[in-house]
């Protein structure tokens, strides 16, 4: 930056932190309605009393504490399917030769392109046809055979030194062994990556949980406050964005905490 | 005689595929099949009739708009918020008083649900309340119903989505930008080379693979994501607001026409189909690779 001359140097920070400021506003905005009584949602007195009751106030309308429930057990189940699942398939694309590889990677990978969100139609009436409407497993179902995953995780078990491999081979481990013994604890820093991205894109989903849900033991949060804004409430929105800062919550501080390690993990998760 | 590692492949294979072909593949090609027949009504089983379903979209008034509405908040969504995640990565990736607060801020946003987006943004337009009328008061403005009318809703719909998005692909660019080499811009420097100069015939070159995997994602976006419709307008006021994939879930899961919409979902289908070749084949060569 030698050559950059201080007047152009101070408007460009000027604008950086211009654009910081409008991007952090509205969450800003949301943070000061919610923890304030719904009298000062739109006044920013510096005086305005600061307030717990529209939190509890949502948590009592709804049952959010079985929509958090929900969503925890729905984004286990799918992360603990997709490492398993993912892990020996994307094992068998980097390692192992057989005939119609290639072409069967490339039907995998069919679906990085058309993803189950779009499938509403077709794959509600699969889950009709199997009795699943209305379950938790019905909204994983369709993300557990994940190509995003697979290829991920082939990428990294590429990268695997075939020595390494080799030595296992010569030590007697079976196939399983190797997998389990020599990739993937070298694909460790993988796996969080993916973790991470899947438990987050999960936790925000929206429309195919909204659409084969609907009751409250199924609902994840993001249905259940969908529900919970456009009709309990009227437009009180102290409480509804108290509800909303409440779903968004645990995710947000766990992205607080552990920053660095979100940021290296979408990084990781894109470049391919 | 089939290898002993063909079997243990398609051994390991087998369930994830399973469970891929169940809910993508086979999901789609049931969609395919399913436009090619009548909804069925109460105990009369579905007919089949050929290509009507497609004759009668091209009638249909509202799916033209749908499609004109897509377009447009693709074709102002996808350029703002690649543009503006460049920007944000350029600014957080030199040394700048507050850089990790900065970072921060542009990428909170990706963490939020968007259907938590879509609330925020809501009150935020609100009528009178909201913080649009509240600092358009500031400069003497009246009122305005930014999603009640039809001329600002679908704008707004852009904001929104540019909010959400751009801190996201930031990181991308922000991973590319630190991989450079630094002597590239010490030789830039040598040769009295502008900065300008260097960020035009260097950088974004050098960028260029980054671009194109984010374009692939934010095109994909632009056609997946319509939770903040769902919850801000429900596709009105007027249809204003109306996107594809939102049109497919009203006419799929409101008016239960599933035969419709399964005729929505292939031409959505299509479409991405053909975004996909035309960002790969053309593109993509365009891409150098280093």
């Amino acid at each position: 930056m030698t050559r950059t001359q201080l007047p152009t140097r101070v408007l460009e920070i000027l604008g950086a932190w211009v654009l910081g400021i409008i991007w952090v506003l509205p969450l800003l905005y949301a943070v000061w309605t919610a923890f304030h009584p719904a009298a000062y949602a739109t006044s920013f007195t510096p005086d305005a009393p600061l307030t717990l009751a529209n939190f509890a106030r949502a948590w009592e309308a709804a049952p959010f504490a079985r929509y958090f429930l929900n969503t925890t057990i729905l984004v286990t189940l799918i992360l603990v399917a997709q490492f398993v699942l993912c892990t020996p398939a994307a094992f068998a694309f980097a390692r192992m030769e057989f005939p119609g590889r290639d072409t069967v990677f490339a039907i995998v990978l069919l679906q990085l392109m058309v993803m189950p969100d779009v499938l509403l139609v077709g794959n509600y009436r699969s889950m009709a046809s199997l009795g699943l409407v209305d379950t938790i497993l019905a909204i994983a179902l369709p993300y557990l055979g994940s190509a995003f995953g697979i290829f991920l995780l082939r990428q990294t078990f590429r990268m695997v030194p075939q020595e390494l491999d080799d030595a296992a081979r010569l030590e007697g481990s079976s196939l399983m062994g190797r997998l389990w013994r020599v990739y993937v604890p070298l694909a460790k820093p993988t796996y969080i990556a993916y973790g991470l991205v899947s438990v987050s894109y999960h936790w925000n989903n929206f429309l195919w949980p909204l659409v084969i849900t609907n009751s409250v033991t199924t609902r994840p949060l993001t249905v259940g406050l969908s529900v919970f804004a456009s009709t309990d409430q009227g437009i009180d929105w102290s409480i509804i964005t108290a509800a909303t800062l409440m779903t968004s919550a645990p995710l947000l501080l766990a992205f607080l905490l552990f920053q660095r390690q979100f940021v290296q993990s979408f990084m990781r998760a894109g470049i391919r | 005689m089939i290898r002993r590692e063909t079997w243990q492949a398609w051994a390991l294979l087998l369930p994830a595929l399973l469970l891929l072909v169940a809910f993508t593949h086979w999901p789609a090609v049931a969609t395919l099949i399913d436009s090619l027949y009548t909804t069925p009504r109460g105990s009369r089983p579905p007919r089949f009739i050929g290509l009507e379903n497609f004759a009668s979209l091209l009638d249909d008034r509202v799916f033209w708009t749908a499609l004109r509405n897509n377009f447009i908040y693709a074709a102002a969504t996808i350029p703002a918020s690649v543009i503006l995640a460049l920007l944000m990565a350029l600014a957080v990736n030199t040394a700048l008083p507050g850089r990790p607060l900065l970072r921060m801020a542009y990428f909170t946003p990706t963490m939020l649900p968007m259907i938590a987006v879509a609330n925020i943004w809501l009150f935020f337009f609100t009528p009178d309340y909201g913080l649009f009328d509240q600092v358009a008061g500031l400069f003497g403005l009246g009122r305005h119903n930014w999603l009640g009318d039809s001329a600002t809703a679908l704008p707004a719909m852009i904001v929104v989505a540019v909010w959400k998005e751009a801190g996201f692909f930031m990181i991308f660019y922000l991973a590319a930008l630190q991989a450079m080499p630094p002597d590239l811009r010490e030789a830039a420097d040598l040769e009295g080379s502008s900065r300008w100069n260097f960020f035009r015939r260097v950088t974004l070159p050098l960028l260029m693979p980054t671009t194109l995997f984010v374009l692939v994602n934010a095109v994909i976006n632009a056609f997946r994501l319509v939770d903040h419709v769902v919850v801000m307008t429900r596709g009105g006021p007027d249809n204003a607001t109306t996107l594809l994939l939102y049109y497919i879930y009203e006419t799929g899961f409101r008016f239960w026409d599933t035969a419709m919409a399964a005729t929505l979902t292939v031409v959505l289908l299509v479409l991405l189909a053909a975004l996909a070749w035309l960002q790969f084949g053309v593109l993509g060569r365009r891409v150098h690779y280093r």
